[in-house]
């Protein structure tokens, strides 16, 4: 048994709401395990049980060898990092880090030293004395987690803890986050709707779509082999294309260009998806793509135009070379970088 | 320009409803430093006389009633602990309904809030004599148990502190057992120092409250020694000026509650913020 088992877990509201599917899972002693998945799916509602913040419907929650289901929260040695961090706001940092150690009944020069290790782990030592209120967002983060760590748990949760911090200060403290995750070496599941976020901090990760896993597997294996349509759709930045195709006999053939010697059996209607960085320019490609707009990133260009009658489809080309708007570019797919998926189910077919 | 006119008006109109509630007071004040005889025949008087430390310490140590054994010191007395008593103990019952009205979610927390907000309508003069009766048979009359208990049950403040558990936040709630905190601990350590501010509005409410209750103490006291103050200016005879006197001393302890506690009251709200 690993050392977080979820066995057929499933969420009902008390509204009736369905909120977590028959769900299975098992996370690794020091894994950094990451939720991900549109706002609503799940995720929260999966962790949350996790934690002990909400009833089991159906299902086993095993953890560190114990079924956990019927513990309440404040036995099951687990901390989260909440998306608002709810700090304490009448206590001061110190106090805040000190509060779930004084509970456990850990001795006073104990607690210093912990809570004084842990602030200076995150560079906080200067504002023990302070009150939440009087920090800036990116210390209050920093106290949410010291928050967590302080306690040493079995495991950490994070809900969306990024979500409330601008731009710049979300990828500094997601790295910071990784690397402290690496050096604490604490079993870890953390819950975003951004897959950037997600692909940056997962050894693993769980794309999740409306209350059910949709694909388990480490960031790069999700990326290569996505599953379902959903999948590939929500993981990649910019998105994958999508076009429309039909699947016959080994041949796909889509608005104006044909794919032979498909690794498929299977036959009729189907989505074709391609990455933006799975083409490259070349003469007499099988995509002629009319430029409209074009995003310049520097390291590389986002081009957007049109095919036919498709939309918005996107290529991703390299930064030095100069594309402009009117322009008709004709493109290969890389060798075997494209995606098949059954246009009725969403499963992936090649 | 227009501005500064209506603003000077109603500043006009503040001042003079000043003078209405105060200058009835200091004449009040003025005249219970005179002696009897200068009000007897010179009427009431806008200046301080000299008989201020004779008047009032008669006042305070007279001893008065049917059998001449309560003072005017010990009906204070008596009022303090009343007021006191009352308040602290509707705070504590307060706090603790609104706890569970609010967090301990059953199907009837609703239903319970609502009996409790309807006896905010009933005045406490309607159950006067039922809750006698059990003071009675319970043999409560007499004691400051049966002053201060069956008037301490607040739902106006039960109602206030409902009012402001519901805006903390659930993650606080949930951080806090995740942090191995119970439901008690939650209570001590997270919703009485948040409400701090309220409490200490509400202890002032209610002190003033106990303080003025006339109809109540009147009725399950029958023994001098449980007199109050509201009692005693009903009760006093005399001279008019130690009457005077006495309803001036009446009025310290609620203001000087006020004075102690708004210094709190204000740093609380300050820290809050
Ligand atoms: N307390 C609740 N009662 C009823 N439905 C809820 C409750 N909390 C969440 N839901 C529903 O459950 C689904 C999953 O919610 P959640 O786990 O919060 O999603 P996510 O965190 O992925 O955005 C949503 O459809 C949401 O509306
Ligand atoms: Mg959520």
């Amino acid at each position: 048994m690993s050392f977080l088992d979820l066995k057929n877990v499933t969420k009902i509201y008390p509204n009736g709401t369905k909120a977590v599917h028959e769900t299975s899972l098992s996370v690794d002693e020091g894994e950094f395990m990451v939720f991900v998945g549109p706002s609503g799916c799940g995720k929260s509602t999966l962790l949350r049980m996790v934690a002990g913040l909400e009833d089991i419907t159906e299902g086993d929650i095993n953890l560190d060898g114990q079924l956990i289901n019927e513990v309440d929260p404040s036995e099951r040695d687990v901390a989260m990092v909440f998306q608002n961090y709810a700090l304490y706001p009448h206590m001061n940092v110190y106090n805040n880090l000190a509060y779930g150690l004084k509970n456990r009944g850990i001795d006073k020069e104990t607690i210093e030293q912990k809570v004084n290790d842990a602030a200076k782990l995150l560079q906080i030592s200067d504002f023990l004395q302070r009150k939440p209120s009087m920090l800036s967002g990116g210390q209050r983060q920093r106290v949410a987690m010291g928050r967590a760590i302080v306690r040493n748990p079995k495991i950490f949760l994070f809900d969306e803890p990024l979500s409330n911090l601008d731009a710049k200060l979300r990828i500094q403290m997601r790295l910071e986050i990784k690397k402290l995750q690496q050096k604490v070496g604490v079993t870890s599941i953390f819950v975003t709707h951004d897959q950037v976020e997600a692909m940056t901090l997962a050894d693993r990760l769980a794309v999740i779509n409306n209350g059910i896993i949709e694909q388990l597997g480490t960031p790069i294996e999700i990326y290569n082999n996505p599953e379902s349509l959903f999948v590939a759709g929500f993981i990649g930045s910019p998105q994958m294309n999508f076009l429309d195709a039909n699947l016959n006999n080994k041949t796909l053939s889509a608005e104006n260009f044909e794919i032979k010697n498909i690794d498929s059996d299977y036959n009729g209607e189907v989505t074709l998806g391609i990455r933006p960085e799975h083409l490259i320019e070349s003469e007499n490609g099988l995509i002629n793509l009319k430029v409209e707009l074009v995003e310049q990133l520097g390291s590389d260009n986002l081009v957007y135009g049109q095919i036919k009658n498709i939309k918005d489809f996107c290529y991703r080309s390299p930064g030095n070379q100069t594309i402009k708007r009117g322009d008709t570019l004709s493109l290969n797919i890389e060798e075997n970088k494209y995606y098949i998926f059954d246009k009725s189910t969403g499963k992936r077919v090649n | 320009m227009t501005r500064l006119i209506t603003s000077g008006f109603s500043h006009f109109i503040l001042f003079i409803g000043i003078l209405i509630m105060i200058v009835p007071v200091w004449m009040i004040f003025a005249s219970s430093t005179h002696t009897g005889l200068t009000i007897n025949t010179h009427g009431l008087q806008m200046f301080l006389g000299d008989s201020f430390y004779e008047n009032y310490m008669r006042v305070l140590l007279y001893q008065g009633g049917f059998f001449k054994e309560i003072t005017a010191l010990k009906m204070f007395l008596n009022s303090f602990i009343m007021a006191t008593g009352v308040a602290i103990l509707s705070v504590i019952t307060s706090l603790m309904a609104a706890y569970a009205l609010v967090y301990y979610r059953t199907k009837y927390a609703t239903l319970l809030f609502w009996i409790i907000f309807v006896t905010i309508l009933v005045p406490l003069e309607l159950r006067i004599f039922p809750t006698y009766s059990v003071m009675a048979e319970l043999n409560l009359v007499n004691s400051y148990f049966g002053l201060i208990v069956p008037i301490s049950a607040s739902a106006i403040a039960t109602l206030f502190f409902r009012q402001f558990y519901k805006t903390v936040p659930d993650e606080l709630l949930e951080s806090a057992k995740l942090d191995g905190a119970n439901t008690w601990r939650f209570f001590v350590d997270f919703l009485v120092p948040l409400s701090k501010t309220m409490i200490v509005a509400m202890l002032i409410f209610m002190f003033v409250f106990g303080y003025n209750q006339y109809l109540w103490p009147l009725l399950v006291t029958s023994s001098e020694q449980y007199w109050t103050v509201v009692m005693g200016l009903k009760m006093m005879s005399g001279s008019i000026v130690h009457r005077f006197a006495f309803v001036m001393m009446s009025m310290v302890p609620p203001i000087l509650i006020i004075i102690v506690l708004q210094k709190h009251f204000i740093k609380g709200v300050f820290q809050d913020k």
